[in-house]
């Protein structure tokens, strides 16, 4: 089945030509028509476009041309702008808006010969983690249909998951990306902060925001953030390092490699989840890694620093929302001050009005320094038990998620309980380092995720690792019930 | 240290977001937990700690250099206007 096949084999197809990029994306057309409805992962299709990108793939490949993604289709998450697209973040704000541009991961894509099948549905403003603030409605995860994908790239999650896309792109800016892919039961990569560029990306927390991939594999992957990655000069933290080459490096042998476990993921750790952790830590030994313990001690403090830290930043970001230039604007405002509030009061839902508050808190008069300026001295502190932790080893080992998925509603009434589902994925955005959360297992039937995280432009070595666990072992395979056929 | 229902007024003002009387109570209460929730930070220890803004150790803004780049779209800019005439946007009067 075509859509059980990895990336380089569907372009192993393409380039023999035994299938047209044509076929290829007809076939995920289908499954999204028939399949997308009970799980929601789609906010716009954008069909005829497919069709139309495909047949210049097709043109590109009968001229002789090769490539790893040519003619490949995906998804983008509803957070990058698409030029002539609906581009809405999942919220009623941006609802009538159509992108006048093509964000920069958007545009490599394109260059590439990708096709685009459509946007995923996410977290309003990528604010959440179980895909259930979208204005658009909740997404369902494919392994149990009442229970959350993870969010807030949830929709980019189900839909490789239900393999509707060989591949999607997402974000991360608390774990978005790492997190749904643990519960879906996929491979999910946050890159280094820097690395892959911002532009045309609608800024939540300017500081921690890293765009990323979801796909079925780390080989797959890797060939996803080859396009992505590298410097653009339009986004001004975007760092201008060498992009190696990253399936090259994903059959290098571990040997030798220092893994730490981190005392404070594993300490109160729920039994099964730790067996799955054990599992793997003894197929990292067996293929030649060493393991050590290390600590960060500060790390605890992960989870209320990024709650002030990100809200203070969205608060600004989201300062652009006004009803003025474009997006959503209330009706019949009596004056400029009406026109802000109800355009911005009855365009925002309830999360995401909650962080522009505590944002707006934290960074008011009088309380600047006891909370803001104080989560940015923490984030130091966090940041430099990582860099103490990489001294010893090459990476950190960690489970992704403390449960498997819960049941859609279960948390939506405590905001904080909410939050504590990024308790392990929060550290990486603080410390702006690459993390991958790869299938290791399952529980109560859920599919559960281990989360490696290296330091900074480590890309390579977390590929590497991923790939070799997922040479040994198959829970990358397995496929929700009635989504493999 | 939980919020007042005047906090959570002048938060929303300052923010620009109108919030129902009917909505008020849920936010006082879930902003309360929130800021409850951050104030462990208080009880940490930062003495000597220098503020971190930014993932990265050494960036800087970027300057590129002083040439024109981009070229005028404003009317591909403002398709998504809510009300635009003569090329400026539309809103209530602003001054009596």
């Amino acid at each position: 089945m075509l859509h059980n096949l990895f990336i380089g084999e569907l372009a192993d197809r393409l380039s023999k030509r035994q299938i047209s990029s044509a076929e290829l994306t007809q076939h995920f057309l289908g499954r999204i028509e028939r399949l997308n409805p009970a799980l929601n992962a789609m906010i716009t299709l954008t069909a005829e476009q497919a069709l139309a990108d495909a047949a210049a793939a097709d043109v590109r490949l009968a001229a002789g041309e090769r490539g790893p993604l040519l003619g490949i289709p995906l998804i983008h998450k509803d957070i990058f702008c698409t030029s002539g697209v609906k581009t809405s973040c999942g919220s009623r704000m941006l609802d009538n808006f159509i992108s006048p541009y093509d964000a920069t991961v958007v545009a490599r894509f394109k260059a590439a010969g990708t096709v685009m099948l459509g946007k995923s549905n996410m977290d309003e403003f990528a604010m959440g983690s179980s895909n259930e603030t979208s204005y658009y409605g909740p997404v369902k995860n494919p392994w149990d249909i009442g229970k959350v994908p993870g969010g807030s790239s949830g929709g980019s999650a189900a839909a490789t998951a239900a393999r509707l896309t060989p591949l999607a792109t997402g974000t991360d800016t608390g774990g978005s990306i790492r997190q749904p892919a643990a519960l879906t039961g996929i491979t999910g990569l946050k890159p280094t902060y820097g690395r892959v560029s911002r532009f045309g990306m609608i800024a939540f927390a300017s500081s921690l925001d890293q765009a990323g991939v979801f796909a079925r594999s780390a080989g797959d992957a890797a060939a996803g953030l080859q396009v992505m990655a590298g410097f653009d000069p339009r986004d001004s933290t975007s760092v201008d390092v060498p992009v190696p080459d990253y399936s090259k490096a994903l059959n290098q042998p571990l040997k030798g490699m220092k893994i730490g476990l981190l005392r404070e993921f594993f300490e109160g750790l729920e039994p099964r989840n730790a067996a799955l952790l054990e599992d793997a830590l003894n197929i990292y030994t067996d293929l030649g890694c060493e393991t050590l313990q290390v600590s960060l001690p500060h790390l605890p403090l992960s989870v209320p620093t990024y709650y002030v830290v990100a809200p203070a930043e969205c608060s600004s970001n989201l300062s652009r929302f006004d009803g003025v230039r474009y997006g959503y604007r209330c009706e019949n405002p009596k004056d400029l001050m009406d026109l802000y509030k109800r355009s911005r009061g009855e365009g925002f839902g309830a999360e995401v009005k909650r962080r522009i508050m505590t944002g707006t808190y934290v960074l008011s008069a009088g309380y600047f320094d006891a909370y803001y300026l104080k989560a940015q001295k923490a984030r130091r502190l966090i940041t430099d038990d990582f860099r103490s932790a990489f001294a010893k080893v090459d990476l950190v080992i960690g489970p992704t998620t403390p449960t498997p998925a819960f049941d859609i509603g279960a948390k939506m009434n405590d905001p904080v309980l909410m939050y504590l589902n990024d308790i392990y994925t929060i550290g990486a955005n603080l410390a702006g380092l690459p993390g991958v959360s790869v299938p290791c297992g399952f529980v109560d039937g859920l599919p559960m995720g281990l989360q490696l995280i290296g330091p900074h432009f480590a890309e390579a070595k977390l590929l590497n690792a991923a790939h070799q666990y997922q040479q040994a072992t198959d829970w990358h395979t397995h496929a929700p019930r009635g989504y493999d056929q | 240290m939980s919020l007042t229902r005047q906090d959570v007024e002048k938060i929303a003002h300052l923010a620009r977001l109108s919030i129902t009387a009917q909505e008020m109570p849920v936010y006082v209460s879930s902003l309360s937990s929130i800021v409850d929730f951050v104030d462990e930070l208080s009880r940490t220890d930062t003495e000597g700690v220098l503020p971190m803004a930014h993932p990265l150790d050494g960036q800087h803004q970027r300057m590129r250099a002083d040439v024109v780049s981009e070229s005028d779209h404003h009317d591909k800019y403002q398709e998504n206007a809510p009300a635009v005439t003569a090329g400026l946007y539309v809103v209530p009067r602003v001054l009596e």
